[in-house]
């Protein structure tokens, strides 16, 4: 028999508990991202000498695996007196690497902010802090919400890569199940169809969350 | 990112590779490195194409297919989009053998990385070809040319245009997910990397060096690319102005 409903039933809570690390480290993930990318997209507008360093750093960090730069966090750091675990050191590595990411997204949303949105800040002898706070972000960041959503979902489907340094995270336990009870058909399949299932949710709430926001900004 | 600085970085990169292959504790690893970056490059050439390939059979089934070949494609494209690539790459290693069909894990590497860039690439070429202003399809009705034919002559020339700077944009996600294949026992650069690094805990030349390498093979994709893009739309720009 190929696929056995029991083994199914008998292996489906591990894998649960397994899922729940998995949300966990894209939830720290994308924090990190979302935070650590704003903060570059904001650096990059208040100090421009910044801009050229900041974007060499960002194709960096787009142009080498996330795998790599995994094990460079894992393997490299403890040489330099910085010793994280398994866990730490794969959400410290996705967020990094899609902060680069968000970064981008911050820009094409700064720069979407028509200029005498600025120059009337600076008529009004609003400070920088205050006009980011106040005048630019509120305007930029609802319409990248989206573009923000589909990393969000791009890193969830990236968190089985840190089965790679033994986090016992979906795939790594689906592994150890496989490799225990020499059956990989149910663990990896039911794997794919969580994936499946929490891609296509998401995509589905980001289209309504579009819509929402399409309909707010159009009042 | 303008090309002359992508050059600059590729030059530079290049350069600091050889600069370490001075020392010693670098050039150790270099020869072991290389192999693998030849089996990165293969697996990265052929899943590229394999997705090129994907990605335009899908994009035309999507669009204009019969219903089932449609409905075929929406299922490919939702479930190669909708996985991790990892997941894809284990289930055909591990699962399929189980219903009888056993690939060699090269296969399943250019295999998994292929559909799963296709997917994404199927997204792009419609994208495009939706992109081309509805006249040119008018256009070609009245000068009373069949669908195939408007297809070939008229639409996908200017789709192609459009399509590049996305297309270059996964070659180079392809490229970086060709890591994953050390994990299913192929020895790419990845591969060597974590092998070299167990036996010998040099982790710091090693991992530099990989690091180095992907770059500089990320930054030869996004330079192509760009040549490329000037070329074909250099050409667009001639047509428009006779």
């Amino acid at each position: 028999m190929i696929w056995d409903w029991n083994f199914t039933l008998q292996i489906l809570p591990i894998l649960a508990r397994a899922a729940v690390v998995s949300v966990e480290a894209t939830l720290l993930g994308f924090v990190i991202a979302a935070t650590l990318g704003l903060v570059l997209a904001v650096i990059r507008i208040a100090v421009p000498w910044t801009a050229w360093t900041i974007s060499v750093l960002v194709e960096l960090i787009r142009s080498t695996p996330l795998l790599i730069q995994i094990f460079f966090i894992y393997f490299v750091f403890p040489k330099f007196g910085l010793v994280l675990d398994a866990f730490t050191a794969g959400v410290l590595a996705i967020g990094i690497h899609y902060a680069a990411y968000c970064s981008e997204v911050y820009r094409a949303g700064f720069d979407n902010i028509h200029r005498g949105q600025w120059e009337a800040s600076i008529a009004l002898n609003l400070s920088s802090w205050t006009t980011f706070r106040d005048i630019i972000i509120p305007q930029a960041i609802p319409p990248i919400v989206p573009a923000l959503g589909n990393y969000l979902v791009a890193l969830f489907k990236e968190t089985p890569l840190l089965s790679a340094i033994a986090v016992l995270e979906l795939m790594q336990t689906a592994k150890i199940i496989g490799s225990e009870t020499f059956r990989y058909t149910e663990p990896i399949t039911l794997v794919g169809l969580f994936f499946l299932a929490m891609s296509l949710v998401s995509a589905a709430l980001i289209r309504a969350l579009e819509r929402l926001l399409n309909r707010r900004n159009a009042r | 990112m303008g090309i002359r600085t992508l050059v600059a970085m590729l030059v530079a990169s290049l350069a600091v590779i050889a600069v370490l292959a001075t020392q010693a504790a670098y050039r150790l690893f270099l020869p072991g490195l290389l192999q693998g970056a030849v089996l990165t490059i293969e697996i990265a050439v052929l899943g590229s194409l394999l997705a090129i390939v994907m990605g335009v059979l899908a994009a035309l089934a999507r669009m204009y297919g019969p219903a089932p070949l449609r409905w075929l494609a929406t299922v490919y494209v939702e479930i190669f989009r909708g996985t991790s690539a990892l997941v894809q790459l284990f289930w055909l290693f591990f699962v399929l053998p189980q219903f009888g069909v056993t690939l060699d894990a090269f296969l399943v590497a250019v295999l998994a990385l292929g559909l799963n860039v296709g997917a994404y690439g199927s997204e792009c070429v419609r994208g495009a070809i939706q992109s081309v202003a509805r006249g040119q399809w008018e256009a070609g009705t009245a000068l009373n040319m069949s669908r195939a034919q408007m297809l070939r002559r008229i639409i996908l020339p200017q789709a192609f245009i459009a399509m590049i700077p996305p297309w270059g944009n996964l070659f180079i996600e392809l490229l970086k997910s060709t890591a994953l294949v050390s994990l299913i026992t192929l020895s790419d650069l990845a591969f060597k990397a974590q092998q070299m690094n167990q036996n010998t805990f040099k982790t710091v030349p090693i991992f530099t060096l990989v690091l180095l390498m992907y770059l500089a093979m990320s930054l030869v994709i996004s330079i192509g690319m760009r040549l490329l893009e000037r070329r074909a739309s250099l050409g667009l720009a001639r047509g428009r102005a006779a």
